[in-house]
């Protein structure tokens, strides 16, 4: 069983897209939505929800008025600011510590289990699909995605499926260490922008810096040729494996808007080179 | 007067949004770049960089000859940051939050906190502007500490532009806290109306007003605008799918120096801005 997931540093370069099409073409696998902050693979999917779990993110202090006697020793010390001067806790900017609570000379603070989003096993026509939604205004979704991913790797390794496919979220951040890190290939969409070139660049050296492979779509490549050119060079100068470009095509647009994988239009050059791009990133991994 | 720019989906043009904001106001504004992990303003605004800070937290060093390995310090850890193997302590410092159990707790004072840096903050200026940027080092985790410290910049009283990092999470909501009000740059797609959702309803918890942007106008369908009639979230601009645009933008070539005539749609943007709050505050 292998591991691929698809990352791109800035967002909305097409990675849930470009995602999509994988779950409809490729065979014997699951497929994650690690973007758990903004998830979107599941309007593309339409999956049939088969089991719901909570996700427990960890722990919110919480200050009981009738016993606390004011000594201000918590609000003193939290790092995060989250107590204020009526000895109230702040939801969001609790971080869930536990230093107060250790810290309270008369156990005055007690700690809850902060439910902070949930995440569901799924089925698609397309196969098993493991994916989440984190709450409100919730935190700790590297921790979220975590959970799902081991969630995923258990159920591949027991169906023997052959490919883990992961659609990750923009950034390099903890969201994006979570979802690359013993990943057989991080797979990085970038768009022909000065922008899109400067965060592919960004994520990329994130991901060798975990050792995790490297391979490089271009999408919307046809917008600004002379940037797709630059880009390749980038590629050729890392050392990095170009593995396709993508053109800007209207039917990838109205198969957003119809919430349907690219490999349901009509267009038969556009799923023929996905096919391509697929037998790229799998070649040598 | 602090207006956050912020989307939950990426690329929708939070950036262009923001950038073209603050060229196209009138008077000297703050422009902060809050999306640290990839930071992406300063191409746009190509500003003079003249000053450069480090941004650490404090993480904790075990002393060796002191500790006595009662592990204490790994049962506090709220975040598995420390670790206890037969001979010492370990401590992986990506995972810790700078809460500070740890030295707190210690019996024997071994462990002391010690400055890890997370990143740089950039500052420098161009024509009205004054540029703060965060820029996450490669390989670090937590964003947060950085965006804390651009904000610390924000001087009372002047314009503020904030561009926002996407998603919905830890780091989209310290960037837009204690805005006066949030645009929301969405796209008319599916992904963009869903994620435009997610993003709403964190700030009614966060308790800001709101209003959209609505990028790439004529490309999907028309599902986000319904919405926000429905609804009544003011849309406050619409920027139509053009290729000319997407070409500037490509070129980091901000939209209103491409297309003067924008100038005057974003300062509408701000005065509407203003008479928003100035009507909820009412």
């Amino acid at each position: 069983m292998k591991q691929i997931v698809i990352i791109s540093g800035k967002g909305g370069t097409g990675k849930t897209v470009i995602t999509g099409a994988f779950a409809a073409l490729v065979c014997n696998k699951i497929i994650v939505d690690c973007d758990v902050d903004a998830p979107d693979l599941y309007l593309l999917l339409n999956p049939k929800i088969k089991e719901k779990n909570v996700f427990k993110s960890g722990y919110l202090a919480v200050i009981d008025k009738n016993t606390c006697v004011k000594c201000r020793k918590c609000q003193k010390l939290c790092r995060f600011k989250a107590i204020n001067d009526e000895l109230i806790v702040d939801p969001i900017a609790c971080e869930g510590c536990k230093f107060c609570y250790y810290l309270c000379p008369i156990n005055a603070i007690t700690l809850q289990e902060k439910i902070s989003g949930e995440w569901f096993v799924s089925e698609t026509k397309y196969g098993q699909f493991i994916h989440a939604k984190l709450g409100i205004a919730e935190a700790n979704s590297g921790k979220l995605i975590s959970l799902i991913r081991k969630e995923a790797i258990a159920i591949a390794e027991n169906k023997q499926y052959d490919w883990v496919i992961m659609d990750g979220s923009p950034g390099v951040g903890c969201p994006v260490i979570a979802c690359i890190s013993n990943t057989n290939c991080a797979v990085v969409v970038t768009e022909p922008t000065l922008s899109g070139l400067h965060d592919a660049d960004r994520v990329i050296q994130v991901a060798r810096h975990f050792k995790v492979p490297v391979k490089v779509i271009i999408n919307k490549y046809d917008l600004n040729n002379e940037m797709t050119i630059t880009i390749e060079q980038y590629c050729i100068d890392n050392k990095i494996s170009l593995v396709g470009k993508i053109p800007f095509d209207q039917t990838i647009v109205d198969s957003i808007v119809h919430k349907k994988t690219i490999m349901e239009s009509s267009n038969m050059v556009l799923r023929g080179l996905i096919k391509q791009i697929w037998d790229n990133i799998i070649e040598n991994i | 007067m602090i207006i956050s720019v912020a989307s939950g989906k990426g690329g929708t043009g939070k950036t262009t949004i923001a950038t073209s904001l603050a060229i196209s106001a009138l008077e000297d504004v703050q422009l902060l770049d809050c999306d640290v992990e990839e930071p992406n303003a300063h191409i746009f605004i190509k500003p003079k960089i003249d000053s450069k800070e480090s941004i650490g937290v404090l993480v904790p060093q075990i002393d060796a000859n002191k500790c006595v390995l009662c592990g204490r310090c790994t049962r506090i850890c709220a975040f598995n940051a420390l670790a206890i193997i037969p001979n010492k302590i370990l401590v992986f410092s990506e995972l810790c939050h700078s809460c500070g159990a740890c030295q707190y707790i210690c019996p024997v004072k071994a462990i002391n906190e010690v400055k890890k840096e997370l990143g740089t903050i950039k500052i420098g200026q161009k024509n009205n502007i004054k540029f703060i940027q965060g820029e996450l080092n490669i390989g670090e985790a937590i964003p947060i500490p950085i965006i804390k410290a651009v904000k610390e910049y924000i001087v009372a009283n002047k314009l503020v532009i904030i561009d926002a990092p996407p998603g919905t999470s830890c780091p989209m909501i310290e960037s837009t806290k204690n805005s006066d009000f949030c645009l929301l740059v969405t796209e008319p797609t599916p992904f963009g109306l869903s994620d435009l959702i997610l993003t709403i309803e964190v700030l009614k918890k966060l308790k800001i007003s709101y209003g959209v942007v609505i990028n790439r106008a004529g490309l999907g369908d028309e599902k986000t605008e319904q919405y926000c009639q429905l609804n009544d979230i003011p849309i406050l601009m619409k920027i139509p799918f053009q290729k000319e645009i997407a070409l500037t933008y490509a070129k980091g070539i901000p939209i209103v120096e491409a297309f003067p005539e924008y100038k005057i749609i974003f300062r509408k943007v701000i005065t509407d801005i203003m008479e928003i709050i100035s009507r909820d505050s009412a």
